[in-house]
């Protein structure tokens, strides 16, 4: 059956592979596309997972003086206390709060300024940083504000271009500052801020000697992390629950503290690259879609041209089943042989345009597995038509064809 | 006794045509016999057409019984009656009707693909047929390259693969020169003698000559069923 339909196909090559066209530029550019779009989400992904996964950043409330209000953050309305409770809370994994502000950094005769970031231990696994050289600060450090300083890796090339900062001593401010880790690379964020100018050091150490705080124990930002992104619902509402208890918020009363969902923000990116990529495809789909158009039109020729050969098949004992499945497996062959030269095709392109343009491209094997599928399907569905009219032929009316 | 092969009883197809309904076949009753070789002759618009159509089950009729090996097929599916005219019937046509892209082996063994018998089997099967009809050595020539008289050999060869109980055979000799037509039917006659049914239509005398038996129709009627008279030798 295979080899008769094979040979069907070999009877007008020039026919076959014109037809075959249609189905290997339809393949072709969905592979492309898909691998596009694909590339354009994981690129969008990268970025997003750099800022840290599943977060949310509390940020005090604004202050009011003389009518004059200040921004969030403003008011000490958050502290550490509220940190440690919120740490306690089912789904949540990583707490961590944060006094940060921007200080110029001075070591040896190089001087820069840069973002200085005061927090706990647990930031470090909340923003998923990691560290290249050197070892995080812990607990004890914390406790004992000692003057310890990770350092990023854009501040570490502005004050030490030649040189390992690893060990050094740089001043914040006034105060002398040991640098006892160096931050892995992140690169910017979805706002194009460099992510790598950065300096943290712990959270009292940042209060007490460097920022001031006016209000010991309180802090701007508090970092929250949970689980998974399905408990973040749940969480949200947990936080907001016992931070308003903490705060003794009556019913009615705005909260005095602002809740920020930088999960949202991502998803908002991850989303309009999500539907470029269905637009690729959707796009490319309709080159599938005429496709298949051309087989059953080729196909529908063919039986016109074999009927007479369809009444001898069926005089000799062919049942309709076996000329549908005849028809039904030659348009599959075509289908199925552009769809393989297509999916060449479309990985050379992507490879191609990998290899002369910067855009990321992403093959997966779930695209290629689609594009086979729907180029099998186009091949069922737009030839089931025309082998469903050879089998329907009357034997007598097809024997008599000339 | 064994049943008939063939055995109709009131058999008569009617076409609608735009005159109204046209009856093709009025009320046809015959029997032929196992061994047997019929001739069924007639002018054209007689009904010859139609009765081989039911006889080869094409069609179905419009009434009356047909019995093929005792088997009633009046009510019988399409793919019943597809099963039937491979298992039970072998077509010879006027115009040969082989599939020119197959070799002649692959064309002789084409009615054994749609019994669903193995592929080596199939080849072994048609080479023997094509060697019965003396073209044992053609196995994997294309029809384009051999004679008329050699595809209606092919042909034939096709019609015996599948061992059928009866050979339909309609105008076999329609588009072939006399001395091929005469080797055709001594063809015919040589199966017939290993006790093969054959029932053949022709509108020549020449040819229904060779069969044992003659059926002329006429107007969908049949009117002459009669053995043939012996043959009397001609002068030239």
């Amino acid at each position: 059956m295979l080899g008769e339909a094979w040979q069907a196909m070999g009877i007008n090559r020039l026919r076959s592979a014109l037809t075959m066209l249609g189905m290997v530029i339809g393949v072709g550019s969905v592979v492309l596309m898909m691998a596009i779009g694909q590339g354009a989400q994981y690129a969008v992904a990268q970025t997003i997972s750099t800022m840290g996964s599943n977060l949310y950043i509390l940020i005090s409330g604004s202050t009011s003086a003389g009518g004059l209000r200040s921004g969030g953050g403003g008011g000490p309305t958050l502290t550490i206390a509220d940190a440690a409770a919120i740490a306690e809370l089912d789904g949540v994994v990583n707490v961590a709060p944060v006094q940060q502000g921007t200080q110029q950094l001075v070591a040896g005769a190089s001087n820069w300024s840069s973002t200085v970031v005061g927090t706990t231990p647990p930031y470090l696994d909340a923003r998923a940083w990691t560290i290249v050289s050197g070892y995080p600060f812990g607990d004890s450090d914390v406790r004992a504000a000692t003057r310890v300083a990770l350092i990023g890796q854009t501040a570490a090339d502005n004050l030490f271009p030649n040189d390992d900062p690893l060990g050094k001593t740089m001043r914040i401010g006034q105060s002398p500052f040991m640098i006892i880790g160096v931050l892995g690379k992140k690169g910017q964020n979805l706002d194009g801020r460099d992510q790598d100018d950065t300096v943290i050091i712990p959270l009292t150490t940042a209060q007490r000697k460097v920022f001031g705080n006016p209000f010991p124990g309180s802090v701007r930002l508090i970092l929250v992390q949970a689980n998974s992104a399905e408990a973040m619902p749940a969480v949200e509402k947990s936080m907001v629950a016992l931070l308003r208890q903490r705060h003794r918020l009556r019913e009615g009363q705005d909260n005095d503290f602002y809740l920020r969902n930088l999960a949202a923000a991502a998803d908002s990116a991850a989303e309009t690259t999500r539907v470029m990529s269905v637009l690729l495809g959707a796009i490319a789909s309709v080159s599938l879609l005429v496709g298949g158009i051309g087989i059953m039109n080729i196909m529908l020729v063919s039986v016109t041209e074999r009927t007479r050969e369809i009444g001898i098949r069926m005089a000799i004992g062919a049942r309709q089943r076996d000329v549908l499945a005849q028809f039904l497996l030659e348009a599959l062959m075509i289908s199925i042989a552009g769809c393989l030269i297509g999916l060449l095709l479309g990985i050379g392109g992507a490879l191609l345009t990998n290899a002369l343009t910067d855009m990321v491209i992403v093959i997966s094997g779930a695209s290629i597995l689609v594009a086979f599928t729907v180029a099998a399907g186009v091949g069922i569905f737009f030839g089931y038509y025309p082998a469903l009219r050879a089998a329907a032929l009357d034997p007598i009316e097809a024997l008599r064809h000339q | 006794m064994a049943d008939p092969v063939i055995r109709v009883c009131g058999l008569g197809k009617s076409y609608r045509t735009a005159a109204g309904l046209f009856p093709a076949l009025r009320e046809v009753d015959l029997e032929i016999q196992a061994g047997e070789f019929v001739a069924i002759m007639g002018p054209s618009g007689s009904g010859k057409s139609t009765f081989m159509n039911l006889l080869g089950c094409l069609d179905t009729p419009s009434c009356g019984e047909y019995f093929l090996t005792g088997q009633r097929v009046a009510q019988l599916s399409r793919d019943q009656l597809a099963e039937l005219r491979n298992r039970s019937i072998g077509f010879v046509f006027q115009g040969f009707n082989l599939l020119p892209r197959m070799t002649l082996a692959d064309n002789v063994a084409l009615p054994l693909v749609y019994a669903g018998v193995e592929r080596d089997q199939r080849q072994r099967r048609a080479l023997d047929e094509l060697a019965r009809v003396g073209l044992g050595e053609y196995g994997n020539a294309l029809p384009s390259r051999i004679s008329g008289g050699q595809q209606q050999r092919v042909a034939i060869a096709r019609a015996l693969v599948n061992s059928p109980q009866l050979i339909l055979a309609d105008e076999p000799t329609g588009n072939l020169d006399s001395h091929t037509s005469e080797e055709i039917m001594m063809l015919f006659a040589a199966l017939n003698r290993e006790g093969i049914t054959i029932v053949l239509v022709t509108h020549e005398p020449d040819i229904a000559a060779h069969a044992g038996r003659q059926v002329r129709f006429r107007d969908g009627r049949v009117v002459s069923d009669a053995p043939t008279p012996a043959r009397v030798p001609t002068a030239c």
